[in-house]
């Protein structure tokens, strides 16, 4: 898709080209078998069926681009494919292909960082919509279905479908650009695209009605793209937050679940089987990004994060830090699931009582009532303070959700626990 | 690609005073930084809202009314019309406008005339 988008300079365009490649792939595969390399097949298929629809277009842009020259401007310096990428062309403007040149000879074959970058760039530009922007990339860059961005938003999906339908117009209507904004402009263009990232590793760590916990290739996906971003932007210390909170999750990935899917608690986690070196590595990013004294919320929620990689075992989690640094977290993102996960902290250093009047003022949001999370979260802590009917309707309440299958796995057993279910 | 950027801003200040002196200036500056980059197409100023007349046709009967479409506090008061690669090139000449700073200037892309093949 983001090879496709560069070459095209169009979302819809390279969604089309796509679709046209994967259906032939469907025709053609199971008779004549499966190419070597099926990825650059496609890309070659997709880039063809660009071309195509390309050339249908150019002989009437060539006439608007003559048109406004001899009005008076020198027209847009843009008739040649530039990306981004690190170089000298980095953040060269007018990374589309509109006037005039056709697709050029041996470009593009191969997917390369920077056209993800480039896309990411384009879908959180600041012209769009903010909620949009993180739907449109999760659809373009990480493929995901629509129903599971609905699902991660907490809102309808024909709500989402019009969302990203508008967006696609608006980039063509509007002609925004594909690629790595030029460098003054790129500290502005940052904070969206961050939050991108970090969502998309939320989808990947724990699906939303997925049947899989942890969905590794999109986690690996955001690992990569945070560290291309931190790359980009050295001076950045939120960038380095970003990265260094994913590697710090992401370490415990092979801690979480069983080999049945089954999910694990942090608190029941064999810490020995944490990555410590992306740990290490997650730490040491972080600190130096926390010595630039710019604090943000992705080193306060990487903060978290070590609290819990660097205590030794579940019971020496420094539980009051932990919902310190929720209470600072609240200034940048005053939403009720950050004050959810607060509950959670005050819970574990306060005893479940105190928790529990937190997560109950929260309870009315009607965000909170759609988020399975919060009934479990609610459930547990009900469970420890002796409400065990009350728990029973909390985690009944999570299954009316459909969350994922393992988290539904884990709700099924603290049910029989409590003689329920 | 063109952009009509739509200026809303407060009335114009009384000729002849120094604040209408240093928004001539102003304009002056954008306009040359326009005109040097070579994106310029128009560019005009309106008479205030006081000088409109509204036109509406309804069962095809024309009805006019005076002064502006809609009461609102900041008035359509003019237009600049460029020819950009991009969005982002025509929101950077947005900015450049003395009207982003007091008032607001709206970017719209403008639909290609197609021409017959």
């Amino acid at each position: 898709m983001a090879t496709l988008t560069r070459l095209t300079g169009d979302l819809e365009a390279a969604e089309d080209a796509v679709q046209d490649a994967c259906a032939l792939a469907v025709s053609k595969w199971p008779a004549e078998g499966v190419p070597a390399n099926p990825g650059s097949w496609l890309i070659g298929v997709a880039r063809h069926k660009a071309v195509d629809r390309m050339r249908r277009d150019i002989r009437r842009r060539e006439k608007e681009v003559a048109a406004a020259r001899e009005a008076g401007g020198p027209g847009p310096d843009a008739g040649r494919y530039r990306y981004g990428g690190p170089g000298p062309d980095l953040g060269r403007y007018g990374n589309r292909a509109p006037h005039g040149s056709g697709p050029s000879g041996d470009e593009g074959w191969e997917s390369l960082p920077d056209d993800e970058l480039g896309l990411i760039f384009l879908c959180c530009h600041p012209s769009l919509d903010p909620a949009t922007r993180v739907a449109l990339t999760l659809r373009s860059v990480c493929g995901l279905a629509t129903s599971e961005i609905a699902a991660a938003f907490l809102v309808p999906e024909p709500t989402m479908a019009q969302r990203l339908v508008r967006a696609k117009r608006k980039i063509r209507q509007a002609r925004i650009s594909f690629g790595v904004p030029r460098p003054d402009n790129l500290a502005a263009r940052l904070g969206s695209v961050l939050r991108v990232v970090y969502l998309v590793f939320t989808q990947g760590h724990m699906a939303t009605g997925g049947n899989e916990l942890v969905r590794g290739g999109l986690c690996d996906q955001a690992v990569r793209l945070a560290r291309a971003l931190a790359a980009l932007m050295p001076q950045e210390p939120e960038a380095a937050g970003l990265l260094a909170l994913l590697l710090l999750t992401d370490a415990r990935r092979g801690a979480r679940s069983r080999d049945t899917g089954d999910i694990i608690l942090l608190e029941d986690q064999d810490r020995g089987r944490w990555d410590r070196a992306m740990i290490s590595e997650g730490e040491a990013l972080l600190e130096r990004a926390l010595r630039a004294g710019r604090p943000g919320p992705y080193q306060l929620h990487a903060a978290i994060a070590a609290c819990h990689s660097c205590a030794a075992s579940a019971a020496d989690t420094d539980w009051r830090e932990i919902a310190a640094l929720y209470g600072e977290l609240i200034r940048y993102e005053p939403t009720p699931v950050v004050e959810a996960n607060r509950a959670v902290a005050v819970a574990m250093a306060e005893g479940p009582a105190a928790g529990l009047v937190i997560l109950d003022a929260l309870g009315a949001h009607p965000q909170m009532s759609r988020w399975p999370q919060y009934h479990i979260a609610r459930a547990e802590l009900l469970r420890r303070v002796g409400r065990y009917a009350e728990a029973s309707d909390s985690y009944r309440a999570a299954l009316r959700l459909e969350p994922a299958v393992p988290e539904q796995a884990f709700i099924g057993q603290r049910m029989r626990e409590l003689g329920d279910g | 690609m063109k952009y009509m950027l739509l200026l809303y801003g407060p009335d114009l200040p009384e000729a002849g005073t120094d604040e209408a002196r240093k928004l001539f200036e102003d304009w002056n500056v954008a306009r040359g930084a326009m005109q040097d980059a070579g994106i310029l197409i128009d560019c005009a100023a309106l008479y205030p809202v006081t000088s409109s007349t509204t036109v509406q046709v309804r069962n095809g009967e024309t009805l006019l009314t005076d002064g502006p479409a809609a009461e609102i506090k900041e008035h359509f008061g003019g237009f600049t019309l460029i020819e950009c690669a991009d969005l982002d090139e025509a929101l950077r000449w947005a900015a450049s406008l003395p009207t982003a700073r007091d008032g607001s200037v709206e970017v719209r892309p403008v639909i290609g005339v197609r021409q017959p093949a």
